[in-house]
């Protein structure tokens, strides 16, 4: 069943993106901010938590995961930190993720050329 | 010309073909729900193998990640993005699709004006936003709650 | 001697010649409906330069060298050259010619390039300034795509109405009148900005520009469509094609019946996934100098309006919100 979940929701999640690209005359990269953003206001809000305890995956992994991930980081670090968790919450739970991202793309230009496309 | 660009809009409107949002919103479906799946195939195995959650969903997410930056250097990432649509452009894999062929496009500028400056030319705007959106959340927090 | 006629409209009295012409263009296009046109085809997109910005300044290197020896000239035979191409400071062209001697004058109206470069170059001609002169005109698909969209290997979508930058370079070599074809006449068009603002559907934008300058090229030269067997447009694509027939159909002219565009002639709209069609200034430059001049040097076309199009538009002005200004200039090519 939790398979079952993060497939509906993730692929629902990406028909709300394809809807955006298809009616809309927003870029990617707009859609893309839309999304973390709105996934950080949802988490805020206490929207997306039910949401990742039903879907998982399915609710991580697109990129209103993405925004709530930032949220919760926050949330964690003002309650331990005060203001200053404001700051420091939301990058810190998206570390490895940020890190992990910068050096795969280093790693990748430094050993491959841009392709051609058919 | 006896035409107004208001009229001419609605003219253009009229000849461009959209897309079929049917076979779109499909595609999408599928490969963000494909693209979920496996990110949950991951949770569980990174689970298994004794991690916590928000562990194993930071080592998802770096799997996916590193999946992604292959396929991008390969050249099949785009390949699969012109089938899947938003399917393939919303989860992480497609945030690191845009940060991995910056970082593979503008190696000919060089390593600190190319890959260096232009890596997040797509991605740098959610990171902003995203960053900015959850500290302000913070201190509303931190002035309502605590 | 030439003959200023009216707003933009120039007789050539002289009928220049088109002497010698060429087009080198990367492998998708010469997979294309007009593969057999083409003079060179390249295997590797790069043509061994070590970024796609020098491979098209090889790649004009190449619609050159075959224009050159196809007309028997040598560098030395060239009194001026008129070089575009789309890349920021029209470094296609000026690092494509860098090491050729022969005058150089670098020009910019983005996908209208080949027609501007050759009725400048006929003009020239037609007025007894210099023997040779050179049009050379060229885009390339991965330079176009990183100066103006996406990195190459990026996922970003590609909407219906988008086109797609042809990887090409066509030269068109003018000197006084001798063989076939001959250019005739020329307009040069003025700005026309039709408020269109998607950088995806740059047909849209320009199929105004192509209207006006077509247009007036009929008016000023007293000539109707009739005269013509083809009214070729650059690059308009499959969407600006139908807008262009919407407009002419305001004034009663069935222009569909004698048009053609250089942006769904060089594709397989069905098979090659290229949405609208071609686009570039080295879409109707290669189309032009690989198959248009051939076909009226051979007497199978006799008399066409060549119209290039283009979207006069940077990333940083469609970033600022601006509408996108298109020009048209026609050449009108006979072969007598």
């Amino acid at each position: 069943m939790e398979y079952l979940w993060a497939f509906v929701v993730g692929g629902l999640l990406c028909v709300v993106g394809q809807l955006l690209i298809d009616y809309t005359k927003l870029t990617t990269a707009r859609i893309l901010t839309l999304f973390a953003v709105l996934g950080v206001i949802l988490g805020a809000v206490g929207v997306y938590t039910p949401l990742v305890e039903l879907a998982g995956a399915g609710a991580t992994v697109p990129l209103t995961g993405f925004g709530y991930l930032l949220a919760e980081g926050v949330k964690t670090a003002v309650a331990e930190q005060g203001l200053l968790g404001a700051l420091t919450g939301g990058l810190t739970a998206a570390s490895g993720g940020i890190a992990a991202v910068i050096i795969f793309a280093l790693l990748a230009g430094v050993i491959f050329k841009p392709a051609d496309r058919q | 010309m006896q035409i107004t660009n208001k009229e001419y809009g609605e003219i253009v409107k009229l000849r461009s073909p959209n897309t079929k949002v049917a076979v779109t919103c499909t595609k999408a479906f599928l490969f963000g729900g494909i693209i979920c799946t496996i990110g949950e195939g991951f949770n569980n195995l990174y689970g298994f193998l004794g991690a916590d959650t928000k562990t194993a969903g930071t080592l998802t997410a770096v799997t996916l990640i590193f999946i992604a930056a292959l396929l991008t250097a390969f050249k099949l990432y785009h390949r699969m993005a012109r089938h899947g649509g938003a399917g393939t452009l919303v989860p992480i894999t497609g945030f690191a699709n845009a940060v991995v062929s910056s970082g593979i496009e503008y190696k000919s500028e060089g390593y600190v004006m190319g890959i260096g400056s232009k890596m997040f030319l797509i991605a740098g705007p959610v990171l902003v936003y995203s960053v900015l959106t959850s500290v302000v959340y913070g201190i509303i927090l931190r002035l309502t709650i605590y | 001697m030439s003959l200023y006629l009216s707003k933009g409209t120039i007789e050539l009295q002289s009928a220049p010649s088109i002497k010698s012409f060429a087009a080198a263009v990367g492998k998708k296009e010469g997979e294309g409906p007009l593969k057999n046109s083409f003079d060179y085809i390249a295997d590797d997109i790069t043509l061994g330069g070590k970024s796609f910005e020098k491979s098209e300044g090889l790649l004009q290197q190449n619609a050159l060298r075959l224009a050159l020896k196809k007309g028997e000239l040598s560098e030395s035979d060239i009194s001026f050259s008129f070089a575009g191409d789309l890349l920021n400071q029209c470094t296609g062209s000026s690092y494509g010619l860098r090491e050729f001697s022969f005058p150089y004058i670098g020009i910019y109206g983005a996908c209208s390039n080949m027609a501007e470069t050759l009725a400048l170059a006929a003009l020239f001609i037609d007025n007894g300034i210099g023997t040779n002169a050179v049009a050379i005109t060229s885009s390339h698909f991965c330079a176009a795509e990183r100066q103006y969209r996406f990195p190459l290997n990026y996922g970003g979508v590609r909407t219906a109405t988008s086109q797609w930058t042809v990887t090409g370079a066509g030269c068109a070599i003018v000197a006084a009148h001798d063989k076939p074809p001959y250019v005739k006449s020329l307009t040069f068009g003025s700005i026309t900005d039709m408020g269109v603002k998607d950088a995806n559907n740059m047909g849209a934008a320009m199929a105004g520009a192509a209207y006006e300058t077509i247009s007036a090229h009929l008016a000023n030269t007293g000539q109707s469509i009739d005269s013509f067997d083809y009214i070729i447009t650059g690059d308009l694509g499959e969407v600006g094609s139908k807008l262009l027939y919407d407009l002419f159909n305001r004034d009663n002219i069935p222009i569909k019946e004698k048009h053609k565009d250089c942006g769904t002639m060089i594709y397989d709209l069905n098979q090659q996934n290229v949405n609208s069609g071609g686009s570039g200034c080295g879409c109707s430059a290669s189309v032009l100098c690989g198959y248009i001049l051939q076909e009226l040097a051979q007497g199978k076309m006799k008399n066409v309006l060549f119209t290039a199009t283009g979207a006069l538009l940077s990333p940083t002005m469609t970033h600022q919100g601006e509408t996108i200004p298109c020009i048209a200039h026609a050449v009108q090519l006979t072969d007598n």
